[in-house]
């Protein structure tokens, strides 16, 4: 459980990093908050010779809130994620969810942006980021770019994100109505069995006028649920459109068999999951 | 001035003897980060083992080449069994009587077998040493599930014994098999069974976890080649055990080791054995000259360093319609790895198993187990438990509640029905034990009050309904245990390890201004010995606890004792600390009665003092006893205060308890929790109830996890799947429940004050109370008995084959 050897690099800003990274190229690895790269690097799965490590980035460590958008710098932690109020007032399902990322200690260290770029189906945040339509910030040498959190996952581990590009911001719109991150877990600490997101808003009418709904761990990458969310808006929410919406949601996914369980054990959890957390952000809108 | 009632019992309470609630003196340097663990011990010019692994779980070695490895700078050398093999140190004896190999000797038999040892300037070299060693490995089968082990086209995996028709503990029958161990009554039982009214049957399988202690195993050893002395630091339970060992094994005399165990991040049975890495460390410092430090990590703890459990019962029960237990029936099948490296005493090779008639007055019973090789990490310790108790507790546990479905009662009622009664004890079980004393009836009314069981099972009934009804998703489990423990080993006449008999022991020296040193062959792993031992010996010699100074673990000072483990230091060693603090007393006495000038007989001891009989003014302190001692000559008596006692137990001590948890279980998730947990033990005599209830916390802690997901699993490859903590489950504060402790206090009659040992009760009782529960929570929907772990899929896997998702 010990790393191989490598340099360690703590550029102050984030163009430094980027041209460190342009200059190391295929060697180097950006480190955030570290919870995934590390263990990576104990078991020698990953042995980068450079690690770039950004949280000397001051600028990548903020939360904003105007002009109906929130602003999430890379470098900020889950801590600092639940412990803003702004953030809160504006999209309380960030709290929420990042209260079931693993534990105080890692939630320390561990970054939003960290969390989002590595693409590791076990994470809490790409899911959450999906159901907020978020749209990601990628810094690389020929400037900015963005892309939405809905596209950028492509399989495990892989993202729209180029190599020598730095993912620096989430930003997404500020929410409206109720909200939910159901989390089945084994143990504090532990990836979902199976989580879900979802955002409802209710119109005048009683209807249901918006719906987002996202999925974590279900599959290799997490899954947005266009069509379960869309049968919402479409039917309102009643226990037959949950179970219709739900049956959508479990066509999407795509479980493999785990310590968690085997995968049809995966899918029905994902399905009362989905549908408690349905219910709670409809008892919340 | 005369000695008043009140100031009696100050003086008493003074003493923070016995039945004190005394802070854990130990406490002060763990809270402060000032232990001193293995791993901080640091020596000049120390150098730092690593292994090279197997990757496969059988394999034959075809080649092992170190040369990039030995070229890293700050490598000094690279160890394989052909470095040993001279010093024939590349095979070692087990506690079992079976041999292990050190390094791979031709062939691996389990993932992450030590195949080579890495030794460098530091942890980092050696670490990335171990990747430039080239290993060349041919596969070979895989022999995972014990019941495929005597398959005509099984693998044969220990090619070194295959042709041995005789192991350590008789005949084998394959090359596969280790031993079959049989106790009680065989034709006797099986004629019961065939009679009786009514017959249970079941197949319970305790699986294969690990004690993971927050310590991973390690070892310093310096080798002094001037004048030629061995020091060993480690992480050992036994440390006297294991300077004898390393003394046999590397020829070096005895007197010429010292073995320190120093502080000890918890053990629970993981610390026991003896393991590659201490042996490794030795010849390399006895190679290089210099000290060598190794420690292993976490996933080497966990796939590699002795596993525990792994016991597959297959049982049948008879019994009367009423009820009444006629005969139990039990056979085993014991998955113990590539080598049989059990810690067990040398003629139990399945432990103390045959205690699994339990609580109950079971009067004819039979007992056979089958020990099995397998491509599995060697290891079969004793797990918070003495020595496979708990897999005899949680056989009997749901044995019982099989029996109670079969015979649709109460599963309470049939135990109360089965009890050993107070007046049957000293009682002869009849799988050969005398239980010393117990009084289950009482302990069991106390526990099922204290709950309001009635209402519990009036509440689980409408809740049934409600499912049934469709109101609810979710079931409550009622699970009860009454267990019965084994401690304290052993009489020497029938418990040794290695030939060395299961004594223990204690000197004390009592200084002149009277305060006390006492050492003992045991070594605390965060049991607080240095807080009760000096208790005990408080309350025996009449010295504030606080003025006692308690030293175990370093072979050089302590007297000889066979360690900790098992729940053996309090009946053992605590024995022994009571025994030498009453001959202590006994001079004391003499003192006494020359300063005081009368009769030894005139005198009576009274908490803190001599009193002469009937003249309460006329008496002389501990304290005084103990100046007068070094300063004053005594005709006839030697100066000095000192006292040995070295005890060897006349029986085993059975402590008991009865558990009870509620659980409710989200039928649709799999996901349990606790409610209740109510946890009676009865340990004899309390010695410390604060630490009892620490115990019992810690215990019952396990015990969850065991029984709800905790478990060393294979694939049908043979590779480890749970070799982190990520998989391999330690409960935090947050899915700990709150326990309610609670005890009742029935003294053994042969321990010299009574006390029995607790330290492991939670943890044989803890797991068939919470597999009860989830059991009995399905019991109305037609299940009877399913596996653990209880994690949530495997009891979604339960509710989804009794129909209760359709």
């Amino acid at each position: 459980m010990i790393t191989g050897s490598f340099e360690y690099h703590q550029p102050g800003t984030v163009p430094d990093a980027i041209a460190l990274l342009s200059k190391l190229g295929d060697d180097a690895r950006v480190i955030a908050g570290g919870h995934s790269l590390i263990p990576t690097m104990k078991l020698r799965l990953a042995m980068p010779e450079h690690l770039i490590d950004l949280q000397a980035c001051q600028e990548l460590k903020k939360i904003s809130v105007s002009g109906g958008e929130v602003c999430i710098g890379a470098m900020t932690t889950q801590a600092e994620l639940i412990a803003s109020e702004e953030l809160h007032q504006a999209a309380p399902i960030v709290r929420e969810t990042s209260l079931q990322i693993a534990d105080p200690q890692v939630r320390y260290m561990g970054t939003l942006g960290g969390n989002v770029a590595n693409g590791d189906p076990g994470n809490d945040m790409p899911a959450l980021m999906q159901c907020l339509d978020a749209t990601f910030v990628l810094s690389g040498p020929d400037g900015e770019r963005t892309v939405l959190a809905r596209e950028f996952y492509e399989a495990a581990y892989f993202t729209a994100r180029d190599d020598l590009e730095i993912l620096t911001e989430a930003r997404f719109p500020v929410c409206a109505g109720g909200y939910s991150y159901e989390k089945q877990k084994r143990k504090i600490g532990d990836y979902a069995t199976a989580a879900a997101a979802v955002l409802l808003s209710k119109g005048g009418d009683g209807g249901c006028e918006t719906a987002s709904i996202a999925l974590t761990n279900l599959a290799d990458t997490p899954i947005y649920c266009q069509q379960a969310s869309e049968h919402l808006v479409q039917n309102g929410v009643s226990d037959a459109s949950i179970a219709d919406a739900v049956t959508s949601a479990m066509g999407q996914i795509d479980p493999v068999d785990d310590n968690r369980g085997p995968a049809e054990f995966k899918r029905h959890a994902a399905a009362i999951i989905l549908q408690r957390a349905i219910q709670q952000a409809w008892s919340r809108a | 001035m005369s000695a008043t009632a009140e100031s009696v019992q100050e003086r008493r309470a003074a003493l923070k003897g016995l039945g004190t609630s005394r802070k854990r003196v130990e406490d002060a340097r763990f809270t402060q980060g000032k232990g001193n663990y293995v791993d901080d011990i640091k020596l000049p010019d120390m150098l730092f083992g690593d292994f090279v692994r197997s990757q496969h779980a059988h394999a034959r070695v075809k080649s092992i080449d170190t040369s990039a490895a030995i070229e890293l700078p700050g490598v000094i050398a690279v160890l394989t069994a052909k470095d040993l093999e001279p010093l024939s140190l590349h095979w070692m004896p087990t506690l079992a009587g079976d041999k292990q190999m050190v390094l791979a000797d031709g062939k691996v038999l389990f993932q992450g077998q030590e195949v080579a040892f890495v030794v460098a300037e530091d942890r980092y070299i050696a670490a990335d040493a171990v990747d430039l060693v080239k290993v060349e490995y041919e596969e070979l089968p895989v022999l995972v599930d014990p019941f495929k082990a005597e398959l005509p086209d099984a693998p044969i995996l220990r090619e070194d014994i295959a042709d041995e028709k005789e192991g350590a503990h008789g005949a084998r029958r394959h090359p596969n098999h280790i031993f079959t161990w049989e106790q009680g009554d065989k034709a006797g039982t099986e004629a019961v069974i065939g009679e009786a009214d009514v017959v249970a049957e079941e197949m319970v399988y305790y699986h294969r976890t690990h004690p993971c202690p927050m310590e991973t195993c390690g070892s310093v050893a310096s080798m002094d080649k001037v004048n030629g002395k061995l020091t060993l630091w480690g992480t050992f339970q036994a440390p006297h055990v294991v300077r004898t060992v390393a003394s046999l094994l590397s020829g070096i005399a005895e007197h010429n080791i010292r073995v320190v165990s120093p502080d000890i991040g918890g053990g629970f049975g993981n610390k026991v054995g003896v393991y590659p890495g201490y042996v490794c460390s030795i010849v390399a410092s006895i190679v290089t000259g210099q000290p060598v430090k190794w420690v292993e990590d976490r996933m080497e703890n966990l796939s590699a360093t002795a596993f525990a459990r792994d016991y597959w019962m297959q049982g049948k029960i008879a019994a009367t319609k009423e009820g009444k237990i006629l005969g139990l029936w039990c056979h085993t099948t014991a998955d113990h790895g590539a080598f049989d490296a059990c810690a067990d005493p040398t003629k139990y090779p399945a432990g103390f198993m045959s205690i699994c008639t339990g609580s109950y007055d079971i009067p004819t019973a039979y007992l056979a187990v089958d020990g099995i090789y397998t491509n599995k990490a060697p290891g079969g310790v004793a797990y918070r438990c003495s020595f496979r108790v708990t897999e005899a507790a949680y056989f009997i546990e749901r044995m019982i509640e099989v029996l109670a479905i079969k015979l649709n009662m109460d599963a309470a009622e049939l135990r109360a029905k089965n009890f050993i009664r107070k007046d049957q004890f000293p009682y002869q079980s009849a799988l050969g034990w005398e239980y010393d004393s117990g009084d289950y009836h009482t302990a069991w009314d106390k526990a099922l009050d204290a709950v309001g069981y009635k209402q519990l099972r009036a509440e689980q009934a409408q809740q049934v309904e409600d499912f049934k009804a469709g109101k609810t998703r979710k079931l409550m489990g009622v699970g009860l245990c009454h267990f019965t423990e084994i401690v304290g080993a052993g009489p020497v006449k029938n418990c040794d390890i290695l030939g060395m008999g299961m004594f223990d022991s204690c000197e004390i020296r009592i200084h002149p201004t009277g305060s006390a040193l006492a050492r003992l062959g045991t070594i605390s792993q965060g049991q607080g010995h240095a807080t009760t031992f000096a208790q005990i010996l408080a309350s025996e010699i009449g010295i504030s606890a606080d003025d006692i100074t308690i030293e175990e673990g370093d072979t050089d000072t302590a007297p000889y004792g066979l360690g900790t483990y098992g729940s053996r230091s309090t009946p053992v060693a605590g024995a022994a600390t009571a025994m030498a603090g009453r001959k202590i007393r006994a001079k004391a006495q003499m003192i006494a009665a020359y300063l005081l000038e009368v009769h030894d007989n005139d005198l009576e001891w009274e908490v803190d003092r001599f009193v002469v009989k009937g003249a309460p003014e006329r008496f002389k302190t501990m304290k005084e006893i103990a100046y007068a001692s070094y300063n004053q000559a005594i005709p006839g008596v030697e100066p000095g205060l000192e006292a040995v006692s070295y005890y060897d137990p006349p029986n085993m001590t059975y402590p008991f308890g009865a558990y009870i948890c509620v659980m409710d279980i989200d039928v649709d998730t799999g996901e349990a929790g606790v409610r209740q947990f109510y946890a009676l033990d009865d340990c004899g005599t309390r010695i410390n109830p604060m630490i009892i209830e620490g115990q019992v916390h810690g215990g019952l802690t396990e015990a969850l996890a065991i029984a709800m997901g905790q478990e060393i699993a294979y694939d049908e490859l043979g590779n480890v799947k749970t070799g982190t903590l990520m998989d391999f489950f330690i409960p935090t504060s947050w899915e700990t429940p709150n326990y309610q402790t609670d005890y009742t206090e029935t003294p053994s009659p042969h321990h010299p004050i009574g006390a029995k040992g607790v330290g492991e009760s939670p943890n044989v009782g803890g797991v068939p109370a919470f597999s009860n529960a989830v059991n009995d929570a399905f019991r109305a929907f037609g299940l009877t008995h399913t596996h653990m772990p209880h994690d949530h899929w495997r009891i979604w896997q339960t509710a989804n084959k009794l129909g209760l998702h359709n």
